[in-house]
């Protein structure tokens, strides 16, 4: 299945009803699929009037207890930055889906990886983080876009899943999981007190500062637990790696295939591909640390993850950068180019 | 023995209310309360607060409330009515809420015929941030960010929101209403009442105009407010029923969309 379609098929099988979107490119085999599927489901597939409208249905689907996705790209997801904020501050869970696009602006509609500062550091306004899932396969696309309902539902946050214009547009085999249902017991949902319970009330607002700073202490103390439990990422020849690579969805498999030719000339290079980037596997870098000589990033951007890694190895190994933006992918060559530069600079390192 | 003649709507919470004196919230609030307690629907409903002098509306209304971003009160009713379409779904807005940053929200939650009821609030002014230029600010109205009154060549005119949205064919019910007076608080109730009862028959979507005063940053007494009001802005907003089509002799918003197309194929006025 095309990467788009399985995402789009696994959040149905995760008990997904409720879609509301709005057409962009490179994500539009994804509301289409769900056009075709949802009403077969009983289900809602609205085409909202703007990526702002979209979200905010969402968050009423979200409130009223449903579980309800949007799924768009880069400036999309700029449009929706204001909801999703507010749905962090209401304590509502969701799924928004990126299928990346390159920017700043209006960009291009080829894949890139560039609004990962976005994804973990801003999405919108406020004291907030999303639980962000990258994909690297349309396996992934599938297995992420399932398992998001459960972790928004059990944390009660908001869950992207940051994909990209290639791992969307891609064809491979994949094994759908099994249907379930939105069976998650949602006692704080506005779904009417029916004189059972006082009102519920679905709110981000607190004038009293004491009040709201509650609140964000509470969420931030959330966070500890995801941060605790919900750190994923996928290691490969790191064991014995001296130049550690990090890199995440397309860039990974990319940077996967120049760590084999790195490896055929000698060069003894691993990967550690962060599967959630926030929580970021700050774990797995430090167990790389001790043997580790450098850690190179491979990105579809200017070099944002980076400062990740950089805040996980906090000074002990030098961290490098390589990366293609623009929609441009990075070929497995110049990956590998990239790899020997570390490799040299390693050499030269009594100089 | 004693008898009850008069009290709170079961539906209004006992928080006071946070309005300022002459402030005409307050009896829009106790309309629409009365309403869910005379349909027995203040359990299965939710209601929209948006962003303005109404936001806290939530802790007055006793029925499950969501507090909705400035100008999104109609996408969340729609994911809420969407959800629980046997729910009744309503949203509270004002002026700038509803008729400027909420404008493509207002308009095709109604074109979508979202069977949801608006309670609009026209005071002609920015309230909650202290009395600036809105939508609905008349021609020559002096706000603070209109000090030398509004020029329509520069700010441009204001908007006639229920009469805009009286073309669109998912309009089951647009009224504009006022409660300057007790006949007119009466008229106030009667379609506030209808609103819903067109949402539970699942009509279509309905909106209530409510032409409101704003005292304080009027400048003026409440009852000046009030005369403001009837010298002012209903000439502008003239009170009125501006699509009704049940009235019309249709069940739903599609019964008179679908007569509407075959008129205007034949020749005929929308």
């Amino acid at each position: 299945m095309k990467g788009n379609e399985a995402l789009a098929e696994a959040a149905i099988r995760a008990g997904c009803r409720f879609f509301f979107g709005y057409p962009i490119t490179p994500q539009t085999e994804l509301a289409a699929y769900m056009a075709k599927r949802m009403p077969k489901e009983n289900g809602v597939y609205l085409q909202a009037e703007s990526e702002i409208a979209a979200i905010n249905m969402v968050y009423g689907a979200s409130a009223a207890g449903k579980r309800a996705m949007t799924s768009s790209s880069s400036p999309g997801i700029s449009l929706k930055a204001e909801g999703i904020s507010y749905m962090a501050g209401a304590d509502l869970p969701g799924v928004i889906i990126n299928v990346q696009r390159g920017g700043p602006g209006l960009g291009g509609i080829q894949p890139s990886q560039s609004d990962y500062f976005q994804a973990t550091r801003a999405t919108g306004h406020g004291d907030f983080h999303l639980i962000v899932l990258a994909p690297s396969t349309v396996q992934e696309m599938t297995d992420h876009a399932y398992i998001a309902f459960d972790l928004a539902d059990e944390y009660r946050v908001p869950v992207m899943v940051l994909a990209d214009g290639m791992l969307g547009q891609m064809m491979e085999p994949v094994v759908l999981p099994e249907p379930k249902t939105d069976a998650a017991e949602k006692p704080w949902a506005v779904t009417g007190h029916k004189g059972e319970r006082p009102h519920n009330i679905a709110n981000s607002l607190y004038l009293a500062p004491e009040r709201l700073e509650e609140t964000n202490v509470e969420r931030y103390e959330r966070y500890e637990r995801i941060k605790a439990a919900e750190q994923r990422a996928e290691e490969y020849l790191v064991e014995d790696a001296e130049i550690v690579l990090v890199a995440f969805g397309a860039s990974s498999r990319i940077a996967r295939s120049a760590i084999d030719k790195a490896r055929e000339k000698g060069i003894k290079a691993g990967l550690i591909r962060p599967i959630t980037l926030w929580p970021f596997p700050v774990d797995a870098i430090e167990a790389a640390v001790p043997g580790a000589k450098a850690f190179l990033t491979v990105e579809m951007n200017m070099g944002q993850m980076v400062d990740d890694v950089r805040l996980a190895v906090n000074g002990r190994r030098p961290v490098e950068f390589f990366g293609r933006t623009g929609g441009i992918i990075p070929t497995p060559a110049e990956t590998l180019a990239a790899i020997e530069r570390v490799a040299a600079s390693l050499e030269g390192g009594a100089r | 023995m004693s008898k009850v003649v008069f009290q709170r709507p079961h539906a209004l919470t006992d928080t006071p209310f946070s309005y300022c004196p002459g402030c005409t919230h307050g009896i829009v609030h106790r309309l629409v309360a009365e309403t869910l307690d005379e349909l027995g629907i203040e359990g299965t409903t939710v209601g929209v607060a948006p962003v303005g002098c109404s936001v806290l509306a939530y802790e007055f209304f006793a029925c499950d409330m969501v507090q909705a971003a400035h100008g999104r009160a109609l996408a969340v009713a729609t994911g809420l009515k969407r959800a629980m379409p046997e729910n009744v779904v309503f949203a509270y807005q004002g002026d700038g809420d509803l008729a400027s940053i909420g404008t493509a929200e207002t308009v095709h939650a109604a074109t979508r015929g979202e069977k949801i009821t608006v309670i609009f609030i026209n005071n002609a002014i920015y309230g909650m941030t202290g009395g600036q230029l809105a939508p609905t600010s008349l021609p020559q109205q002096v706000t603070q960010t209109s000090p030398y009154g509004r020029d329509v060549n520069e700010a441009g005119f204001p908007i006639r929101m229920v009469e805009m949205l009286s073309t669109l064919d998912g309009v089951a019910l647009a009224q504009r209403v006022t409660v300057d007076s007790p006949k007119n608080v009466r008229a106030a109730k009667k379609a506030i009442k209808k609103a819903f009862e067109y949402q539970v028959e699942g009509v279509g979507y309905t909106i209530i105009e409510v032409v409101s005063t704003c005292p304080t940053n009027w400048g003026l007494s409440p009852a000046d407010a009030l005369q403001w009001l009837r010298d002012n802005m209903l000439p502008y907003y003239p009170l009125g029923v501006y699509r009704d089509v049940k009235a019309e002799g249709y069940a739903n918003v599609a019964e008179a969309a679908s007569a509407r197309a075959q008129r205007l194929a034949s020749g005929g006025d929308a």
